[in-house]
């Protein structure tokens, strides 16, 4: 098993997001912006960070990479996709998934230990997860409040396709305490709290965040 | 030399968190009569000579794909001389 981690210009997590494809047991294979080519992944996870600088929008500028092109083609054809954070603002900006991620309502950067609840575990991402399963993993970034239309809202709740939320306060004005979401096919999955920081209690505030990719690997043997 | 000006500005409805920062710091500076404040973004594109409709044609294009995020934003763009 075969999982891609994209490195664009000022993404961050990269390396963290390998380390826990690898602990998950899978392959971690770096794929470069620039590249032509997805090196035969069979899935790929767009990391956190910067690209770009957040140039303009957050992720607006990634979107165009030649990287992407190859991305947003396979994943209409079914291959898994997580974006995480930056990520996440990236497949929204390529239309893989609904919405956008603005401004945190308070205008802070969040930097924390945030607790999430898994309300879809049929995903590919997020299978080894029990449903309503409730974990803590980081919450870092400055523009993570998702917003859409309240016809997609609406759609989103309806087809079940928000997959985690954000337990107790609302930390950044998302609507619905949305924390990710995933497209109608269940294979491209967004999530603003960052799970690759969360699989080994020595360096993160739990190991919860390691069944986002395990179940990367559920996926592909079923 | 004119410049094609492209204006983008968040959609009424999404909130505008560095807006009403703004507006919260402008009575401190005593402009009291300030009742609300949207920022937006503003980009100028230089041309040679007049813009040809073709090319308004084609920066409405980048201001629908690239400039603005439809999502949550509206643009407006205009020949400024």
């Amino acid at each position: 098993m075969r999982v891609g981690v994209i490195t664009f210009p000022g993404t961050l997590d990269d390396r963290d997001a390998a380390r826990a494809v690898v602990a998950g047991g899978s392959e971690a294979v770096s794929l470069w912006h620039a590249d032509a080519d997805l090196k035969n992944v069979d899935a790929v996870i767009l990391p956190g960070g910067f690209s770009y600088g957040d140039y303009l929008r957050c992720g607006a500028i990634s979107r165009f990479a030649p990287v992407m092109n190859l991305v947003i083609e396979a994943a209409s054809k079914g291959m898994p996709v997580l974006g995480i954070c930056n990520g996440f603002q990236v497949l929204c900006e390529s239309h893989l998934l609904p919405g956008a991620l603005t401004r945190n309502s308070d205008l802070h950067f969040l930097c924390r230990d945030q607790e999430i609840e898994i309300v879809n575990n049929t995903t590919a991402w997020t299978s080894s997860y029990k449903s309503g399963e409730k974990i803590v993993i980081p919450l870092k970034n400055g523009e993570g409040s998702f917003q859409c239309d309240e016809n997609t809202l609406a759609q989103l709740e309806g087809e079940g396709r928000v997959i985690a939320r954000y337990v107790g306060q609302n930390p950044n004005g998302s609507r619905n305490l949305i924390a990710g979401i995933t497209n109608a096919r269940g294979n491209v999955v967004g999530l603003m709290p960052h799970p690759e920081h969360a699989i080994n209690e020595l360096t993160g505030p739990s190991a919860q965040g390691l069944g986002f990719f395990t179940s990367i690997l559920n996926a592909m043997v079923n | 030399m004119a410049k094609i000006v492209v204006d983008v500005m968040l959609k009424p409805e999404i909130l505008d968190p560095q807006g009403n920062a703004v507006a919260s710091a402008l009575p401190r500076l005593g402009f009291s009569f300030t009742k609300s404040v949207r920022q937006g973004k503003r980009f100028e594109i230089e041309v040679e000579g007049e813009p040809t409709a073709d090319q308004l044609a084609q920066v409405e294009k980048a201001a629908e794909v690239l400039l603005s995020n439809p999502v949550i934003e509206n643009f407006v763009v205009r020949v400024e001389k």
